[in-house]
């Protein structure tokens, strides 16, 4: 296990690698440049912008940039907005508590209301309730995000109330709870599926047959038979989309105006910050391979069957 | 309506408020599920007993019934597609059809235990042995988790389980498939239930180790004084352990009789081909006798009687009159206890 554990991050360094390279090398692609970026529509002198760019060392060859973002990164230093002039440890750190937090939201409402539902229909498959849950979450997977957002910005914010169609610079938990529900959604409808299908399927197997025989009370034959059985692939759905919720919505953050790093990401992307897309994209990159080594090792605490050497 | 006798000197029941009758006695029982292509029926009357320290061994093909019987008698079938139209199951004289389902929960484990075919998935295959079958006493003796691991261990020493102690955490997947029917036997033993029905005990197992198990089984029905069900279509393994012997096809009990003389006798065309088919040394060289024909389709089941496109007997009765299970005599005419037969020729075949 220990030595499973080590190789398991042993590996997460070339993926790190790589995939720095890959972003830092498609930044370089894109057109435009950040320096011209800053001034806008105004024109100005070519020879101001390159002695600009020398200074920043854009005009060093790719892989010398990248060398010298990476002996950067590993002193502790993610570079520097040339927009704003913020370091861009700074920004990280002010968008990840945000993102953390509406992830965490989602994830719950993800967690809790998905596998309820799944559990609900799954117990009963084949009826009328199960059947309102395919065509339920058919509707979540197939409506885009941004609609999703947008009624539940018309209805709750401008038509009930409940809550402002914006969420603040501080971003107060209960402002979160809108956009997390969004956000969600679509995760909710696959573990619905997921859970419901789970269910249905070992509901059938021979060693419920055996519980039942046992005279086990009805309780403890689905909370403890059933469910134990049912929850391993969901709990492997639900890691990967941990990180994915993590990796932050540009959408749904855009919607409600959340300064995390979903709206980070695209606003450095608009203006080719450079280090700054890369920096998160890299964080995101390592926040993914965390999660799904927990969810392998976690997978090894649900089903005894595997076992990792 | 009971056609079972019960055989005699028959140890009296342990512990019973119901001192007189047969622990369990299945009354023209009806079982039929309904499905898509129409309602097939898969009991069609079924009628015996078991007392206790008894042992009845239920013979036949697939999809001949017997494990459906067996099901509704623990209360396990799926309803719907199931359906009881008809019958009655009496348990130490009470009907547990007509029970609540907390009543009938409160029986199965405790009264009455069943052991099923396929261990490795009839076992749940994320819990421990030991939680599974510690689980047995915190549910109905409401034992600690500690006591009850405690009881796990006995038990598995009490199936002769080697290094129970070491073994209890272990989980269904690391024990061989004898080792899996023993845990099976041990869950259904734990709380020392007064019936046990055994589904096809020894079918996964390869022919040293069902013995071991048919022989551990036994062991503990005469040490417990259990009565005990066994499913099986398996003539070999009846013959040592069973005290009487039905015969079921299509849903219908076609003999019945004491274990010993529906060997030398059958007094079925049906049993007759099952006994003809064992293959046997003394017959080497010679083509293995097999009956013709399949099972019947249980949406359609044959008129008359259900083997009779199978029989080498068959005459024009057979194909319009259903025969009734009757009881079987000497030619002179004096009963032989525990016999009978639903074959409209029983005489030609016993006699003949």
């Amino acid at each position: 296990m220990g030595r499973y554990v080590a190789r398991r991050l042993l590996q997460m360094i070339p993926v790190f690698l790589g995939s720095t390279l890959l972003v830092f090398s498609m930044m370089y692609a894109l057109p435009g440049d950040p320096v011209r970026a800053l001034a806008g529509e105004q024109t100005v002198d070519p020879q101001q912008i390159a002695a600009m760019k020398k200074e920043l060392g854009l005009d060093l060859p790719l892989w010398h940039q990248y060398w010298n973002y990476l002996v950067g990164l590993f002193q502790g230093d993610f570079g520097t907005q040339i927009a704003s002039g913020r370091p861009v440890a700074d920004i990280i750190s002010e968008a990840f508590p945000i993102t953390v937090r509406l992830a965490l939201f989602a994830f719950i409402f993800t967690v809790v209301v998905g596998i309820s539902m799944g559990v609900f229909a799954g117990l009963k498959a084949d009826t009328l309730r199960d059947r309102g849950l395919l065509v339920l979450t058919l509707l979540l997977i197939s409506v885009p995000s941004f609609v999703l957002g947008f009624l539940g910005q018309y209805f709750f914010a401008f038509q009930l109330g409940w809550v402002q169609p914006n969420v603040s610079l501080e971003a107060s938990s209960d402002e979160l709870i809108l956009p997390a529900v969004v956000l969600g959604s679509l995760s909710l409808a696959y573990v619905a599926r997921l859970t419901r299908t789970s269910v249905a399927e070992n509901l059938r197997s021979d060693y419920m047959r055996t519980a039942v025989a046992k005279g086990l009370p009805r309780r403890r034959i689905v909370g403890v038979h059933l469910m134990r059985n049912s929850m391993i692939p969901v709990v492997t759905f639900l890691g990967t989309d941990l990180g994915a919720l993590l990796g932050g919505a540009v959408v749904t953050e855009g919607i409600f105006n959340v300064k995390g790093v979903g709206y980070n990401v695209f606003d450095a992307l608009r203006h080719r910050e450079g280090a700054t897309v890369v920096g998160i994209v890299t964080l995101i990159v390592v926040v993914y391979l965390v999660a799904s080594l927990v969810v392998d090792l976690l997978y090894a605490v649900l089903d005894p069957r595997i076992r990792y050497a | 309506m009971t056609i079972i006798d019960k055989t005699a000197d028959v140890p009296a029941p342990r512990g019973s408020n119901d001192e007189s009758g047969p622990l369990l006695e299945v009354r023209d029982l009806h079982v039929e599920f309904h499905t898509r292509d129409g309602v097939a029926k898969a009991v069609n009357g079924v009628n015996y007993s078991v007392s206790a320290g008894e042992t009845l061994a239920v013979l036949g093909e697939s999809g001949s019934g017997k494990s459906v019987t067996a099901q509704a008698v623990m209360g396990i079938l799926d309803m719907p597609p199931g359906r009881i139209p008809k019958g009655e199951i009496f348990f130490r004289g009470q009907d547990m059809l007509k029970m609540s389902n907390e009543e009938r929960r409160q029986i199965r484990g405790q009264k009455i235990a069943m052991i099923f075919q396929d261990a490795l998935s009839s076992l749940n295959p994320v819990l421990s042995v030991g939680y599974q079958l510690g689980e047995m006493f915190r549910v109905h003796q409401g034992l600690s988790k500690k006591d009850a691991k405690a009881k796990a261990i006995a038990l598995m020493d009490r199936v002769r389980i080697p290094a129970a102690k070491e073994r209890v955490n272990d989980y269904p997947h690391m024990f061989s498939g004898g080792m899996r029917q023993r845990i099976m036997i041990a869950m259904a033993l734990a709380l020392e239930p007064d019936l046990i029905i055994a589904d096809e005990p020894t079918t996964a197992l390869d022919v040293t180790v069902q013995a071991q198990v048919m022989d551990l089984l036994a062991e503990l029905q005469r040490d417990f004084n259990m009565g005990l069900i066994l499913i099986t279509h398996d003539l070999g393994v009846v013959a040592d352990v069973a005290d009487k012997i039905a015969v079921m096809y299509a849903g219908r009990i076609v003999e019945t009789a004491p274990v010993h003389e529906i060997y030398k006798r059958p007094a079925h065309p049906y049993t007759k081909g099952l006994l003809e088919s064992i293959p046997r040394l003394d017959q080497k060289g010679q083509e293995l006798y097999a009956i013709k024909g399949l099972p019947p389709n249980l949406l359609h089941v044959p008129s008359g009687c259900a083997f009779n496109p199978r029989c080498t007997m068959a005459q024009d009765i057979c194909r319009t009159e259903v025969p009734a299970l009757r009881p079987v005599t000497e030619q002179d005419g004096t009963e032989l206890v525990g016999r009978g037969s639903a074959c409209h020729f029983w005489k030609e075949t016993i006699h003949g």
